[in-house]
């Protein structure tokens, strides 16, 4: 141990730059964080209390859980069979497929939240086709979840992937070896595998999908107490100067986050771990 | 055994054998229900965006994009972009060193620490900073007293930006130089080399396709960054307001058309970004294998 400690210490800059990262890292992340507390702490309990539990904040929190949940659901389902497909099949046009599933990430969420809104508003090309059928999309919960799903596409296909790509041959071989049949191979030798990854998945899309706003924003219609998200309902008070409510809201949603990050750390482990040892 | 699944590693679908492999019946439904779902989350909102932007025409297109308030969004929204990467890939060549090339306590702690921007919600990275230097905000009275103004303004845009681009760059490199180990450093220093002449010389050719992988993917985030940019704006018109932001305004004004033209050019820039991304995936992946 001590040795391996002396033989690192050989190379130089480790002052300087651990220095340096903690002191960036405090100026642009920690202490505006902080002030998010500091700022809250100068709300008394019962005042942070009511302005965190009033009806259209919880209603907020409602759409902006359910939401985040049916779409991290959708793109759970949909995601794995994306991934399967990418890791198992050939097909023309796999290459420029797999790079289409990155979009999400790198299309800009305002640009997202206008296309997705002209597709599914009541004369879009895929509204105009629901309009008949009795189904709103647009303005709708429902158009905040293809938001959504959109945007939490790539987190499960990409967490799922690389495990599949892992467990391909492996483990299914000896199943079949051992006579399974396809669909039982599937279910009993793959799926629980598959499990850890599909939840850190699920868990970084519904995450993410908590704290959206830019793809958000258009296509919910933002109707206080129906399809008002969280983060817009916090916009909502900072443009009404409501500064200590803003805070308020805001620090509840910063705590769920990180709830959820500390839930996908645990995740990301569990995954690893299993990946090491098949 | 091992032999056998070293084999069929190497076979792909159609060559793998029958028993490990679905009927060709299941194969295609599954690809098409998959080809589906991607082009109805995907590509459709790709295709719009170019259908929308040139339903007027190309003169209407042109106009939209080269109107002032348009290029003065443009140029802060490179302004930005040229302040904010550079910063936040310093600040991740630092961090994954000292990560990576050392033990000391709280690493992991850190490590947690230097993500925590991409778990928090976008709309909260710019409510931070108007809390710390907004007129209400803890530093806000020292600023205007002595004339600084931070949110609302083209500072404020920038710091916002580097929040939420701030782990791309530490991300991709730590893991990456995590793997390589520290032998090469180790060799250039028992051959005399000092401080910056082995980070140049050693250790920037093993991780430059990392390095360029986290700075392309924190240049298109900090290029359409949006929610936490427009808490911070104050949507001034041809003074803060980004290229994203600028979309928001068309829209609202419902100038449809012009509004899709400015998304296209961001869009076009998403696109580069996954071409050149993928060009360096290939790259990326024999530079991880290289211990």
């Amino acid at each position: 141990m001590a040795t391996i400690r002396n033989r690192r210490q050989v190379l130089p800059g480790f002052r300087f730059t651990l220095g340096f990262t903690v002191l960036y890292l405090s100026l642009i992340v920690l202490i505006p964080l902080a002030g998010l507390v500091v700022k809250t702490a100068g709300l008394t309990l019962p005042q942070f209390w009511d302005t965190v539990t009033s009806a259209r904040v919880l209603a907020s929190y409602r759409v902006s859980l359910l939401t985040a949940f049916f779409a991290a659901l959708v793109n759970v389902v949909f995601g794995l069979l994306v991934a399967w497909v990418l890791v198992r099949y050939r097909f023309p046009g796999k290459k420029i497929v797999d790079g289409l599933i990155d979009l999400p990430f790198a299309l800009p969420t305002a640009v997202a939240g206008i296309a997705l809104t002209a597709i599914y508003a009541p004369n879009g090309w895929i509204g105009s086709l629901l309009e008949p059928l009795g189904i709103k999309v647009a303005y709708t919960p429902l158009g905040i979840s293809v938001a959504l799903v959109f945007i939490g596409l790539p987190f499960v296909v990409r967490t799922v992937q690389p495990v599949l790509q892992e467990l391909e041959k492996d483990t299914e071989e000896a199943a079949v070896l051992l006579g399974a049949y396809r669909w039982r191979t599937f279910r009993k030798v793959l799926l629980p595998e598959l499990v850890p990854p599909l939840l850190t998945g699920f868990a970084l899309a519904f995450s993410r999908g908590i704290g959206e706003y830019g793809s958000v924003v258009f296509i919910s219609g933002n109707m206080p107490m129906k399809t008002e998200i969280t983060p817009l309902l916090i916009i909502t008070k900072l443009e009404q100067y409501e500064y200590s409510q803003a805070t308020a809201i805001a620090l509840v949603l910063l705590l769920i986050s990180f709830a959820l990050l500390l839930l996908i750390n645990s995740l990301q482990r569990w995954t690893n771990r299993r990946l090491r040892s098949a | 055994m091992a032999g056998a699944v070293t084999t069929v590693t190497e076979l792909s679908a159609e060559q793998r054998p029958k028993h490990l492999n679905e009927s060709r019946a299941v194969r295609i439904t599954l690809i098409t229900i998959a080809l589906l779902f991607v082009g109805l989350v995907v590509v459709l909102p790709m295709i719009t965006v170019i259908a929308q932007a040139f339903r007027k025409g190309w003169e209407a297109y042109v106009s939209a994009i080269s109107e002032p308030d348009a290029l003065s969004a443009l140029r802060l929204t490179l302004l930005t972009a040229l302040i904010a990467v550079p910063l936040n890939t310093l600040f991740g060549a630092a961090a994954a060193w000292a990560i990576t090339k050392f033990r000391f306590r709280g690493k992991n702690l850190l490590i947690t620490l230097i993500d925590l921007p991409f778990a928090v919600s976008p709309v909260i990275s710019g409510l931070v900073y108007i809390l710390l230097f907004g007129a209400q905000g803890l530093l806000g009275p020292w600023l205007i007293d002595h004339g600084y103004k931070i949110v609302f303004a083209t500072p404020g845009i920038i710091l916002a930006t580097m929040f939420v681009t701030f782990p791309f760059v530490a991300r991709e490199l730590i893991p990456l130089m995590e793997t390589q180990g520290t032998q090469d450093e180790e060799a250039a220093v028992s051959l005399g080399a000092k401080g910056w002449r082995i980070f140049f010389k050693v250790t920037l050719p093993n991780i430059k396709w990392g390095l360029l992988y986290g700075i392309i993917l924190c240049n298109a985030r900090a290029m359409g960054e949006f929610g936490a940019v427009s808490v911070v704006s104050g949507h001034i018109r041809g003074e803060t307001n980004t290229l994203p932001l600028h979309i928001e305004i068309l829209y609202n004004e419902y100038q449809y058309t012009a509004s899709f033209a400015v998304a296209s050019l961001l869009m076009l820039l998403a696109i580069v970004t996954l071409v050149v991304k993928g060009l360096i995936e290939g790259r990326l992946v024999r530079s991880r294998h290289k211990e």
